[in-house]
């Protein structure tokens, strides 16, 4: 435990829309370099979960912590969440589609983020090969200056988790990354994501068992907005409540 | 990437060549300084024409990059037109009282000379008492430097409340609507210490510049236009070509995607708004001394609405769409409405263009909203593409 500390903490959180629960004293840890995979029906608050950790969705009640010291996530704006070191990969890959590919990466690239700094950025000959080394690693160098919006939807999605690696994040939470792919396009998925991991803390929400299946790590499955089971695949999948809510389906 | 950056730094080329061309061309055909086949009043409509295309840019900036629509830019080129206007209007009356006044026994006390100013400046409002709006009236530098200032301040302060509280979209317009609104209205009373609806007027004649013909200060002001419009298209290629401009055309797409990538979005909206200003007040401040007169009514809510007009014709998110909207729709309408077209009669009705311009620029609106939603930058790209795939 002390050689992979906690790196996020979220203990107690509820969140109510217009009277339904939609997250319900909801806790849970992730440690920093931990591949994560949250599970869990339709409606079950996944996404609204991303919503709270990055700022999006405020909580009635409950705390979230991050990093060492912690800080109160709380209370700080969806870019400032960024800026600490937390991405986030939509459930719609969304990406500029009237921007290249390469102007893509390069906005998300860790740098000073101030429009005084941006406005006299100039791209330096090591950016331009962080750049290159990102768009190899997300299979996308042939499409480096093509206009993102001309990609197929599983380069759009790769896109994004490039530009969710150049942030340089240490958690990262990746909302159905899978969706809408062919199997082997999943398969490439897979490796980055556990590659992404090594040195990082990754959340991976999903619905498809199989692909959970490969990432081969740590399971939550979320139900009516909070914990239902937490384990290995093999445990969970066996878990009789589980079973009643989402695999007997 | 090479390529592109050529490209674009040919079309920049391209742009300020037109343009010295266009003003080289205008100087050797005027009055002051050519053979005279282009009136000096006719000069003073293209000189106002270029500082029409500057405030179009940045409306450009703001709208068509940024995608703030706002319908107030034109709030920030009238102050930009007040504020020299003042200095403008002081100096001179200060000369012609100073002159008047040399033949008196006794030279005037600054109490005496400060009452004859007042008294020539706001008899028309019933005052002779000079507003503390004024203070700076005297200095040239001063003024200028409220040029900048009280558009920006402004344009700073409403943004900041704006954005902080994430007022986006068709809200934001009307809020700048209400803002342009509440400054015409505040302008229009008599005690706002800027002469009410008489505005400031005289201020084609320069102080201090008394010899010199309107032929010649015509020129001056055409090139000093030029000169405006040229510098501000090159500041406007640099900020958007670069990463600057990346993320605003983000924030123009998908703000919250911007913010989870860690910008502060209203920092950027922020920047932008009041750059934007600014550009838009110096504009105006090159626009109505050549205009001679500027009251409230310049900032009517409509004229920002114009604005919008002339850059969504031009074609959004391309500068030189701005500048080609701007020109073409306020020459097109200068001619119109000067009374020169030939009515239409109908037999039944007869057309008078003064009045049915306007019905005209709505119609052709429609026209290119329905079939040329890029403006007529966008028919223009088209062609371009067509040409060289
Ligand atoms: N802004 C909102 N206003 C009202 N209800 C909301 C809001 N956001 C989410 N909900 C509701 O909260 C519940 C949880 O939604 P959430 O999107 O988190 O589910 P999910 O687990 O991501 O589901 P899916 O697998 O379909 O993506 C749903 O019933 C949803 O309708
Ligand atoms: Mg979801």
């Amino acid at each position: 435990m002390s050689k992979n500390p906690m790196l996020l903490e979220v203990s107690g959180v509820s969140v109510t829309f217009d009277g339904f629960r939609a997250i319900n004293n909801l806790s849970f840890q992730i440690a920093s370099a931990e591949l994560r995979a949250v599970i869990g029906p339709n409606g079950a608050g996944k996404t609204t979960m991303m919503d709270i950790i990055t700022g999006k969705t405020r909580p009635d009640t409950g705390k979230i912590t991050y990093g060492r010291p912690g800080k109160n996530l709380l209370k700080m704006s969806e870019s400032a969440i960024a800026r600490i070191g937390i991405g986030r990969k939509f459930q719609r890959p969304t990406v500029f589609e009237n921007q290249s590919v390469f102007d893509n990466l390069v906005m998300a690239l860790k740098k000073n983020r101030s429009p005084l700094d941006v406005a006299f950025y100039r791209r330096s000959q090591e950016d331009i090969k962080k750049v290159e080394d990102l768009a190899a690693e997300i299979g996308l160098t042939e499409q480096l200056h093509r206009m993102s919006g001309e990609l197929s939807h599983g380069q759009k999605q790769w896109l994004e988790i490039g530009m969710l690696l150049a942030q340089d994040p240490k958690l990262l939470l990746v909302d159905e990354p899978a969706a809408g792919m062919t199997p082997e396009e999943r398969e490439k998925t897979t490796d980055i994501l556990r590659k992404a991991a090594k040195t990082r803390a990754v959340v991976v929400v999903e619905h498809d068992m199989e692909f959970v299946r490969r990432l081969n790590c740590r399971v939550t499955v979320l139900h009516e907005g909070s914990v239902l089971a937490e384990g290995s695949i093999d445990h969970v999948t066996k878990d009789q409540s589980v079973i009643d809510v989402y695999l007997g389906r | 990437m090479q390529n592109t950056f050529l490209i674009r730094r040919q079309s920049v080329l391209v742009f300020i060549g037109l343009l010295a061309l266009f003003t080289i061309g205008a100087t050797l055909l005027s009055e002051g300084l050519g053979i005279g086949l282009v009136s000096t009043s006719f000069v003073k409509t293209l000189g106002k024409t270029l500082c029409l295309c500057l405030v179009a840019l940045a409306m450009d900036l703001v709208w068509g990059y940024c995608g703030i629509l706002s319908l107030g830019h034109f709030a920030f080129f009238g102050l930009g037109g007040y504020m020299i206007g003042m200095w403008l209007m002081y100096a001179r009356t200060e000369q012609i009282v100073i002159n008047s006044l040399a033949n008196a026994s006794l030279p005037p006390t600054p109490d005496e000379l400060s009452d004859a100013i007042g008294t020539q400046i706001f008899g028309v409002v019933g005052g002779s008492d000079i507003p503390a709006v004024w203070t700076f009236a005297h200095s040239l530098p001063l003024q200028l430097a409220l040029v900048v200032l009280v558009p920006g301040i402004l344009a700073l302060v409403f943004g900041w409340l704006a954005f902080r509280s994430r007022v986006t979209g068709v809200y934001l317009s009307i809020l700048t609507q209400a803002m342009t609104l509440a400054l015409a209205l505040y302008l229009f009373q008599n005690d706002s210490g800027l002469r009410g609806n008489n505005g400031l007027s005289g201020l084609q004649n320069i102080p201090g510049a008394a010899a010199v013909s309107q032929d010649l200060i015509s020129i001056w002001f055409l090139w000093a236009s030029a000169f405006a419009l040229g510098l501000g298209y090159l500041f406007a290629v640099w900020l958007v070509s670069g990463k600057f401009g990346s993320v605003i055309r983000a924030i123009r797409d998908d703000e919250t995607r911007v913010r989870y990538l860690g910008y502060s979005v209203e920092a950027y909206k922020l920047v932008v708004f009041v750059i934007t200003a600014v550009i838009a007040a110096i504009a105006g401040a090159l626009y109505y001394p050549q205009a001679g007169i500027i009251n409230p009514a310049e900032i009517a809510p409509i004229a920002s609405i114009y604005l919008a007009v002339w850059v969504a014709i031009g074609g959004r998110g391309r500068l030189y769409g701005a500048v080609v909207g701007a020109a073409s729709v306020s020459l097109i309408s200068s001619w119109f409405t000067s009374g020169q077209v030939p009515d239409l009669p109908l037999g039944f009705y007869t057309v008078k263009w003064v009045d049915w311009w306007l019905v005209l620029l709505g119609f052709g609106f429609v026209l290119v909203t329905l079939y040329a939603p890029q403006g007529l930058g966008g028919l223009f790209d088209r062609l371009v593409r067509r040409q060289n795939p």
